[in-house]
């Protein structure tokens, strides 16, 4: 592939710290003007691969680019190109809004009204406040605050390190609108996030755990490739049903997802059979029904598969 | 807008907003040079002294009033036993024991020699045995004074003591140039240090490090701030000095300020250093405790670098306050020149350089 259409360009990257592997030989590749998730749970190496991007952190081996410049030969000149979002509120929480957003300009030799149409959509939602410390703004508004801040030397790569985590699902999803706002100014993110149902409002996913990438794709493909047959299940004792279930040898994996379990039909499956069998073991209202798998049964199988 | 100017009025605005740093400032110089100048004090008072009086003669007399009469001596007891007097000494009541035999008064008219005795509790070493020079003193003085109402013509003394730069024996002069000492180095050592690994601890390096500014700017902008509130502190003890306890410097104020700005360069680069080595606010305090400890009891801050062992001197030779203690002294007291104290400005230069590149090789802007 051609490199100017790259944003981010992963090739073999590992760090270990000690005798933790906490990325292990990873590669991807961030198309320009896309939004990337990078999906998977807590020690999934996330936040190195981020900080060996934007320059914080060096790799053990792999090489990587970003916006086209290496990431230790041209690594200055990476750091005014790319805004970074840290997983952990890191402005200063004794500095108002304004002092912040002004601060940061400032550092990158640029004013606040150069770009203020790029950061205006997310801003202008806090400006009432912009006498207000940094410190004692809502979960919310520190976020925006921290995409302000990270956007407004217009960066040409965003890197978002769990935006997310900890913000209400109204301001979550107000969050995911505003990044596509932004991929229309021509701007490539990576978001990372542990939420799957997040994975749907990306271009591409990678899904990946301890330092391994499972597999990239359009979170839509990577549904659709799902191969075998998915049931949701419920009776009235869940427990019980639940281990009955793993005794069985035609199913492949069960495991609770909500208001159903929901279990992988292995070789010789046969779902009328199973309740016949589950009311004989004294479940009472058992319900089975065929379901479409989402991110998070994709991802549950690919672990399995490892 | 210039880098270090934001970077510069992020620092001051950060410091103002500070609940506690500018009070600290202010309050912390003012409560130190009020209070340690009158409590740590080397002067040993109120020895507590038993008499023995065997002699019951004028003499004698004369020696108990003296006693009584002396600031640094108190009259406990006169008894007739030695015995007595030491059960005052076991139980603590007593410091030292003066025993005077029976016929000194006739034995000093008639040139034999009977003896006086002092006992001392020596438990603590400098009230023991200055206790008993004082004793010392008071008794040759009525002594003398009993002499020369015998025989006029003898009067006079073979020695004379003066004591110079201190003719009072104030142990306070000595201690406020040690104090602003002290005061230096908590207020541009150890707060710049915890300054930076709080923005460690708070991520905000991180958001810093991602952005193109130099660190020797962002460092330079935090160390700026407290160089100033620095050189604040030593002007309130200066100013605490002159108006609580009359003291001004003899010499040049230049030369005091000169010293105190390379020696805040020293420990703010220190600081630097320690904070560069450390994660958390506890791992730098701790390590700035260690080095502080030694600084304050080896550098010649309280006891003198001539009574240390031989090797422990010439471990002195690499600690910065040892040269700034020794340029305070002699230009506040003695009312030295910057000629005269070369050695020791340029021996703070060179560590100013050391710690200050041992600061910037010890950065690390990605680990």
């Amino acid at each position: 592939m051609d490199t100017s259409t790259l944003a981010i360009e992963v090739n073999g990257i590992s760090k270990s710290y000690g005798t933790v592997k906490a990325l292990d030989k990873v590669s991807l590749d961030v198309r320009r003007g896309e939004i990337f998730g990078l999906i998977g749970p807590d020690g999934a190496g996330k936040t190195t691969l981020y900080k060996i991007l934007v320059t914080l952190l060096n790799a053990d081996e792999g090489s990587a680019r970003v916006d086209g410049l290496d990431i230790v030969k041209d690594y200055r000149n990476i750091r005014s190109r790319v805004g970074y979002m840290p997983g952990k509120f890191s402005l200063y929480p004794d500095l108002t809004i304004e002092e912040n957003m002004e601060f940061f300009a400032t550092l990158f030799g640029v004013t606040v009204e150069q770009n203020y149409d790029l950061v205006a959509p997310i801003y202008k939602q806090i400006e009432p406040f912009k006498k207000r410390r940094a410190g004692r703004l809502s979960g919310g508004m520190k976020q925006k605050l921290a995409l302000s801040c990270a956007l407004i030397h217009k960066p040409s790569v965003l890197f978002l390190d769990e935006p997310t985590t900890g913000v209400d699902a109204v301001s979550r999803s107000e969050f995911w609108d505003m990044l596509h706002n932004l991929r229309e100014q021509e701007l490539s993110i990576l978001v990372s996030t542990p939420y799957m149902d997040e994975a749907s409002r990306c271009d591409r996913i990678a899904l990946c755990n301890t330092g391994h990438i499972l597999d990239i794709d359009s979170p839509k493909h990577m549904v659709e490739k799902f191969d075998g047959k998915l049931y949701g299940i419920k009776a009235r004792d869940m427990y019980g049903l639940l281990k009955n279930l793993r005794e069985d040898n035609s199913i492949t994996n069960c495991y609770t997802a909500g208001e159903f379990h929901h279990l992988l039909a292995g070789a010789g499956f046969d779902a009328d059979k199973l309740k016949q069998n589950l009311v004989a073991q004294g479940h009472s209202d058992v319900e089975i029904k065929p379901i479409v798998p989402d991110i998070e049964d994709v991802f549950i199988k690919l672990l399995s598969n490892e | 807008m210039s880098t270090l100017k934001v970077l510069l009025k992020k620092e001051v605005l950060q410091f103002k907003r500070n609940s506690f740093l500018p009070r600290l400032v202010v309050v912390f110089p003012i409560m130190i040079m009020l209070i340690i100048p009158w409590v740590t004090t080397m002067d040993v008072r109120h020895v507590n002294v038993s008499v023995v009086d065997n002699d019951h003669s004028q003499l004698s007399q004369r020696i108990i009033n003296k006693i009584n009469a002396s600031e640094y001596l108190t009259l406990h007891s006169v008894t007739g036993g030695f015995d007595l007097s030491f059960k005052s000494l076991e139980h603590g009541d007593v410091d030292a024991i003066l025993e005077i035999p029976q016929d000194f008064e006739k034995s000093f008219i008639t040139g034999s020699t009977k003896k006086l005795s002092i006992s001392a509790n020596s438990v603590n070493a400098t009230k023991g045995s200055l206790g008993s020079q004082y004793l010392a003193q008071t008794l040759a003085a009525s002594i003398k004074e009993m002499r020369a109402s015998l025989s006029p013509a003898q009067a006079g003394d073979l020695v004379v003591i003066q004591n110079r730069y201190n003719p009072t024996l104030e142990y306070r002069n000595f201690m406020i140039p040690a104090i602003l000492v002290i005061l230096i180095i908590i207020i541009t050592g150890f707060l710049p240090a915890l300054n930076l690994v709080g923005e460690k601890e708070a991520g905000t390096i991180e958001q810093i490090n991602v952005t193109p500014v130099s660190r020797f700017s962002f460092t330079l902008a935090k160390l700026i701030v407290y160089w100033v509130a620095g050189l604040i502190v030593i002007t309130i003890a200066l100013i605490v000095a002159w108006l609580v306890y009359g003291q001004t410097a003899v010499g040049s104020l230049l030369t005091i300020y000169t010293g105190a700005f390379l020696f805040i360069l020293v420990i703010s680069g220190f600081g630097l250093i320690a904070s560069n080595l450390s994660s958390t606010m506890q791992q730098a305090v701790f390590f700035m405790f260690f080095f502080v400890m030694v600084f304050m009891l080896m550098s010649g801050l309280l006891t003198p670098i001539e009574s240390m062992p031989q090797w422990a001197q010439y471990v002195t030779y690499v600690l910065p306050p040892r040269y700034f203690i020794s340029i305070m002294r002699s230009v506040f007291m003695k009312g030295a020149t910057f000629y005269d104290m070369r050695f020791n400005f340029l021996a703070l230069a060179i560590l100013a350089v050391v710690m200050n590149l041992g600061a910037a090789l010890t950065y690390r802007k990605r680990s």
